[in-house]
């Protein structure tokens, strides 16, 4: 708060997530350690990071599954509560009710959300809308089954047709395809992107997989612990800070574009800047040079080392 | 192949009955304790379909009626009181912290060792009975539940608030719909005890019912009785048992199946 950054980044006007701020720690370890951050709608925001760099802590915040120490976190210039329609997820597992049909799963989000009055009266709609989700999903002839009867792909797709009927602000994604096979998984992130290009929907995408990220995204941000700052903290005792912050341009979501010598230069240095417990890069050195990227620094991070 | 196996032992069992009871018949036609299966037919065809001389009334049915009543209501009422605090002990951490002890401490009494406080409390009429099946199987019901409850993942119950749920809904629309079929199977489970207290309560003091019946007739040795009551019992409880675990599979068909 001390380096008021002249940055319009820092200004939440216009942005559609805006976090200034914001600590969490559990116990005495601090796991996220003054994030700043601003992303516009639209965006496809992917977030990396070193196992236990808290990227699942900092999107249990997005959710309001859990609070902050400190900071405050605006969505659309309104503080986030308590999980609500604002907000889709999609979890890595237990996503979907085990008790409903794969359409009733889909529906349940209008059902829950509409009074009965409503739910009457729009009832044939939100149907028109299940099944054109599912339909764009590929599962339109799955509607009548239920979870356990698809494998984890097809949940996986369910799971997000379930979060984009409630047309939330923003999709939150948890390592949503973290638990499926490769090729699965490949065929599932074109698949996002399609869904992507379409929709032009704000999703933040958690994943600890560099070239996932890489490839989904229109801006790649790393989370990391890794790195130096003027504390006098030993190193592993500060939480992580947002260490990188990349635009990717985006051609055609195409597969080929994991196999460029650009996309793999790209992976290696985010590899090397946050996921490399021997490389500690100084807080002044942080790529941050994505046009909605911002900090504020006290003075004692802002020393350097 | 497998399946012919089944029947073997039934079969075994049988044999071994009918062998002794013709070589005790031989020696002397008119012993009780193994009668022949003519025999107990004739007994169970007069209680089954002629009217007792004393009441009246046909006293299998009569019988069966008033101890399916007692099992009903004493397990309709364990298994919603089961529902309703395993529920609430399951989501809210607070509310176990104070009664889980309680009710584990509870669980453990022998039902049939507070029978006699249950008769001189409630007297010794329908109500001790009925409260001596709940306070068997009441507790069993709970924990169950309870456990069930907090096995539903996290994950759901915050994936239904960005779906628009209120707290009350997240309750009777994700989290009860789910414990129904756990409690249908509860239920399945402590029936075979719930058939226990029943006859236990029904041989200490009734006027009727398949449990009082049986320890009557034990005065007379008649074990032509015995043994078709013993058997209908075992037919009941049999019934029950497949028939909710078919209706679990037919109305959950998405119950006990493992994720991927």
């Amino acid at each position: 708060m001390t380096e008021p950054s002249a940055n319009a980044a820092a200004d939440p006007a216009g942005k559609l997530l805006f976090l200034e701020d914001v600590y969490k720690s559990y116990g005495p370890k601090i796991v996220l350690d003054d994030i700043d951050l601003s992303v516009r709608a639209g965006e496809f925001c992917g977030l990396v990071g070193p196992s236990g760099c808290g990227k699942s802590t900092l999107l249990r915040l997005l959710l309001g599954a859990e609070r902050a120490d400190a900071g405050r976190i605006l969505l659309d210039g309104a503080p986030l509560g308590a999980p609500d329609p604002q907000r889709g997820i999609v979890f890595q597992k237990y996503s979907l009710f085990p008790h409903l049909s794969i359409l009733d799963n889909v529906l349940l989000g209008p059902r829950l959300s509409s009074n009965f009055g409503q739910w009457r009266r729009q009832r044939a709609s939100f149907m028109d809308e299940a099944a054109s989700l599912l339909k764009t999903m590929r599962l339109e002839s799955d509607g009548d089954k239920y979870p356990h009867q698809l494998s984890g792909g097809m949940q996986q797709r369910v799971a997000i047709a379930q979060a984009l009927i409630m047309h939330p602000k923003i999709l939150l994604m948890d390592e949503p395809f973290g638990a499926l096979d490769p090729s699965v998984r490949e065929d599932l992130q074109v698949h996002l992107l399609q869904i992507w290009e379409e929709r032009r929907m704000t999703v933040f995408f958690v994943t600890h997989d560099i070239h996932e990220a890489l490839f989904l995204s229109t801006r790649v941000l790393v989370l990391s612990q890794y790195y130096r700052d003027g504390r006098t903290l030993p190193p592993d005792c500060h939480g992580s800070k947002v260490v990188g912050d990349y635009q990717i341009k985006k051609d055609a979501a195409s597969t080929d574009l994991k196999r460029t010598a650009e996309f793999a230069d790209l992976a290696q240095t985010i590899r090397r800047e946050g996921f490399e417990p021997t490389v500690l890069q100084n807080i002044n050195e942080f790529n941050l040079k994505h046009p909605d990227s911002w900090r504020s620094l006290n003075p004692e991070e802002a020393a350097g080392s | 192949m497998r399946r012919t196996l089944g029947p073997l032992p039934f079969l075994l069992a049988l044999v071994v009955y009918l062998v002794a009871s013709n070589a005790r018949l031989r020696e002397n036609p008119l012993d009780k304790l193994l009668p022949s299966p003519v025999r107990m037919a004739a007994a169970a065809r007069s209680l089954a379909f002629e009217p007792d001389r004393r009441s009246g009334s046909r006293l299998l049915w009569l019988d069966t009626g008033a101890s399916l009543e007692r099992l009903g209501i004493g397990m309709s009422c364990a298994a919603l009181a089961g529902l309703l605090l395993g529920l609430n002990l399951g989501l809210f951490p607070g509310l176990s912290a104070l009664l889980q002890p309680f009710v584990t401490a509870v669980s453990i009494i022998p039902p049939l060792a507070v029978l006699p406080i249950l008769f001189i409390v409630f007297g010794v009429d329908e109500l001790s009975k009925v409260v001596l099946i709940f306070v068997g199987t009441f507790p069993v019901i709970t924990r169950e539940i309870m456990l069930a409850a907090r096995n539903i993942p996290r994950e759901q119950i915050v994936k239904a608030l960005t779906l628009g749920a209120t707290q009350l809904e997240v309750v009777y629309r994700i989290v009860l719909p789910q414990l129904l079929p756990r409690l249908l199977e509860t239920v399945r489970l402590t029936l075979g005890s719930a058939w226990l207290f029943l006859i236990a309560s029904e041989a200490i003091a009734a006027e009727n019912g398949l449990g009082y019946r049986i320890f009557l007739m034990r005065r007379y040795l008649a074990m032509d009785v015995i043994l078709p009551y013993a058997l209908w019992i075992t037919v009941l409880g049999f019934a029950f048992d497949l028939a909710l675990k078919y209706f679990i599979a037919w109305r959950y068909p998405w119950y006990g199946v493992e994720e991927e």
